[in-house]
């Protein structure tokens, strides 16, 4: 309720103050604003006014029920690819009545109503009150219309559309790269952080020596370290020629993994300690004493039991290295940060968004799909059959 | 079965057990008694070599431990402590199926002995095979973690401070259970516990440790009756020696046959006071105490009067 009010309140001083769209005769100009109240008539600005009261009564009338709660975020959920249409419509008049040079671009209040919605819809989810797995079920329904919406080509004339037109390839390239990327770290880590902090627990003498230097890693900014680690790479390339066919070099992909993996490691050791240290002595102590090998114990005992917080780390650790892997442009690895790059450099405010709004998609269906997977602890019993 | 021969430990210099020497013989309830600090539970996880020894030897059947696998030789020893230790994370079933599946038993040999086990400890098996051990109070854990270590037949049931952490009704319970499966089992259990009581009820045998070494080893009445030193006087605890003398005693050595007894006519909050043949002469005397007279009627299981018992019998020394 509080949320959704204060939502509404943003939302009509957005729809008021800021520009809906920006209309310029070419795509490098900033062109002029249009506000929300231009696109609509009077009667419509009437109906969205009385739309968001209704939604707000709705919501304060229904506010431990699941069903109000429920046609609150589909209503929410609309609310979106409405935005997206009401910006396509008039990009499309703006084609038709001015010349195709023209470029309408999202404007602020587009991204703040945009915002909005989907912050009041998160909200009227959390209050259905569902178990994780449904919830994030319910998340990725409420993507839908929009998702419906950009299929249809509906706002292909959009200046960000338009952009994504030109560089289908290229976008779809830096997707994957980005994907590859992320993959090509957080792989490794988990690889080598869940058996260090394993080790970290068993023999505490480690801990004065590693933690630190996982700690200072993290301090260091990125574009440092992938300087850093630019020099020993083209060094050891031209050393030893099959790293260099193995395509590592002192630029692109190699420093770019190597330096997000470096990051990566603290959470992940981290929060795997915290796991490990979380199962109780009494569980381990009685699996040794019952003839337990070290490796039965790892699989079946602690692994099962520090799931949801080993879950945690990687989360954190995958969601960050999502951030991180758009700086990796900067040291040529490509991926959606060049694009963001590309657009920064050429000041193309709608390239920039192309670039910034997958890695953000990412990150958050990162984080969601991970949310889900902690419940699901693998090894879970198998039920001992008893006889009848 | 299990010998200590001069065996030491110390950790950091600092020493645990210094030079013990003991026979347990199988079929042994054997309690190690102590207070904190006097070794009896480090000399417990030696024997499953969860402690290794510095010094000295331990001999299963006659064989080196050391001569055997580490996890084989703790396979063959059930082990149950004080914390239980459940797996969170497996049902009962499972949990009680620990030992049995590492050792490579049968689903179907499995299903029948996890059965045999709850039903030996009192829960009913479709009730409780697919419950989580957070489902459970803290007796039926700690009824599971006993039948867990007893799951694969071991010939040896370690056991520390097993009933520490339980309410005084549960303890008395699972205590009687313990001696129920000792007489019917006749496995070799050696009992780590700093109880006297729990002591005297249960063991055979109870050997007595103060910093590392034993004091006194014997029988609970030898413990009692001729104490070592004014260690072994106080802790079993001098003022009430007797009474424990009379804990150690039942009921049914006293009895007078009914035909001596000149008071027929018995009043009725006597028969709410239905001694058995096992009852401790202890209790005996507590419920004269408590109903102001000195005889009281004796019955069996089925409730048959089998005579009576007075207390100037039960007091005098010299029968147990």
């Amino acid at each position: 309720m509080p949320v959704l009010a204060l939502c509404l309140a943003l939302a009509y001083a957005a729809a008021w103050a800021l520009p809906l769209v920006r209309v310029a005769p070419n795509r490098l100009l900033s062109g002029e604003g249009v506000g929300l109240t231009e696109l609509l008539t009077g009667p419509q600005c009437a109906l969205a006014v009385g739309a968001g009261l209704a939604l707000l009564l709705l919501a304060a009338a229904g506010r431990h029920r699941r069903a109000p709660q429920a046609l609150l975020t589909a209503a929410l959920a609309c609310a979106l690819p409405l935005l997206w249409w009401l910006a396509a419509r008039h990009a499309d008049t703006v084609v038709l009545t001015e010349s195709p040079r023209f470029r309408t671009a999202l404007g602020a209040g587009f991204w703040s109503l945009l915002a909005l919605a989907w912050l009041a819809c998160l909200d009227a989810i959390a209050r259905l009150r569902l178990r994780p797995r449904h919830h994030v079920l319910v998340v990725a329904l409420a993507t839908v219309p929009m998702v419906l919406a950009l299929g249809s080509g509906m706002g292909n004339e959009l200046s960000i559309m338009k952009e994504f037109t030109n560089r289908r390839e290229v976008f779809g390239a830096a997707v994957l790269r980005h994907l590859q990327i992320v993959a090509l770290a957080c792989v490794p880590a988990v690889v080598l952080g869940w058996p260090l902090a394993w080790a970290l627990v068993r023999w505490r003498a480690l801990q004065r020596w590693s933690l630190p230097v996982l700690n200072i890693i993290q301090t260091i900014p990125s574009i440092a370290l992938f300087g850093l680690l630019m020099a020993p790479l083209g060094w050891a390339a031209a050393q030893w020629p099959w790293l260099q066919s193995a395509g590592v070099r002192g630029v692109g992909l190699a420093p770019a993994v190597l330096a997000l993996l470096l990051y990566a490691l603290l959470p992940i050791v981290r929060s795997a300690m915290a796991g490990l240290q979380n199962v109780p002595v009494a569980v381990t102590t009685a699996a040794r004493a019952m003839g337990m090998g070290p490796w039965h114990i790892v699989w079946q005992v602690e692994l099962p039991l520090a799931w949801p917080v080993l879950m945690a780390g990687l989360r954190t650790a995958v969601v960050q290295t999502i951030g991180l892997a758009a700086v990796t442009a900067l040291v040529g690895a490509g991926a959606l940060g060049s694009i963001m790059f590309d657009g920064l450099f050429s000041a193309a405010n709608e390239l920039v968004i192309l670039g910034v709004v997958p890695i953000v998609l990412l990150a958050v269906l990162a984080d969601a799909g991970f949310k889900a997977l902690a419940p699901l602890a693998p090894l879970s019993p198998t039920p001992t059959p008893g006889a009848a | 079965m299990i010998t200590f021969e001069h065996t030491s430990k110390a950790y950091a210099g600092v020493p645990a057990i210094t030079d013990l020497n003991l026979k347990i013989a199988r079929g042994e309830l054997l309690v190690l008694l102590g207070p904190s600090g006097s070794g009896k539970s480090t000399a417990l996880k030696m024997i499953n070599r969860m402690v290794d020894h510095d010094s000295g030897r331990i001999l299963l059947d006659g064989q080196e431990i050391y001569s055997f696998n580490v996890q084989d030789l703790r396979r063959r020893m059930g082990y149950a402590i004080q914390s239980v230790g459940l797996f969170p994370h497996w049902t009962v079933a499972r949990n009680i199926a620990t030992v049995p599946r590492l050792l490579g038993w049968s689903d179907e040999r499995i299903g029948q002995r996890v059965d045999e086990l709850l039903t030996l400890f009192a829960m009913e098996p479709a009730q409780y095979r697919q419950r989580m051990p957070h489902q459970l109070s803290g007796g039926q854990q700690q009824r599971v973690g006993v039948a867990r270590a007893l799951a694969a037949d071991p010939d040896v049931l370690l056991m520390d401070e097993p009933f520490g952490a339980l309410d005084p009704v549960t303890r008395a319970s699972l205590q009687l259970e313990l001696l129920r499966i000792h007489r019917a089992s006749g496995k070799t259990i050696v009992l780590v516990t700093h109880d006297i009581d729990e002591a005297l009820l249960l063991a055979t045998r109870i050997v007595l440790l103060q910093q590392g070494r034993i004091v006194q080893a014997g029988t609970p009445l030898e413990l009692l009756q001729t104490p070592a030193n004014d260690f072994v006087a106080d802790f079993l605890g001098r003022a009430d020696v007797g009474l424990k003398l009379l804990s150690l005693r039942t009921v049914g050595d006293y009895l007078r046959p009914i035909a001596q007894d000149t008071n027929p006519t018995l009043s009725p909050a006597l028969h709410t006071t239905t001694l058995q043949l096992d009852t401790t002469v202890r209790e005996a005397i507590s419920h004269m105490a408590a109903l102001g007279v000195t005889t009281l009627p004796v019955f069996d299981v089925r409730g048959q009067l089998q005579g009576h018992v007075n207390a100037t019998d039960l007091l005098a020394p010299g029968r147990g």
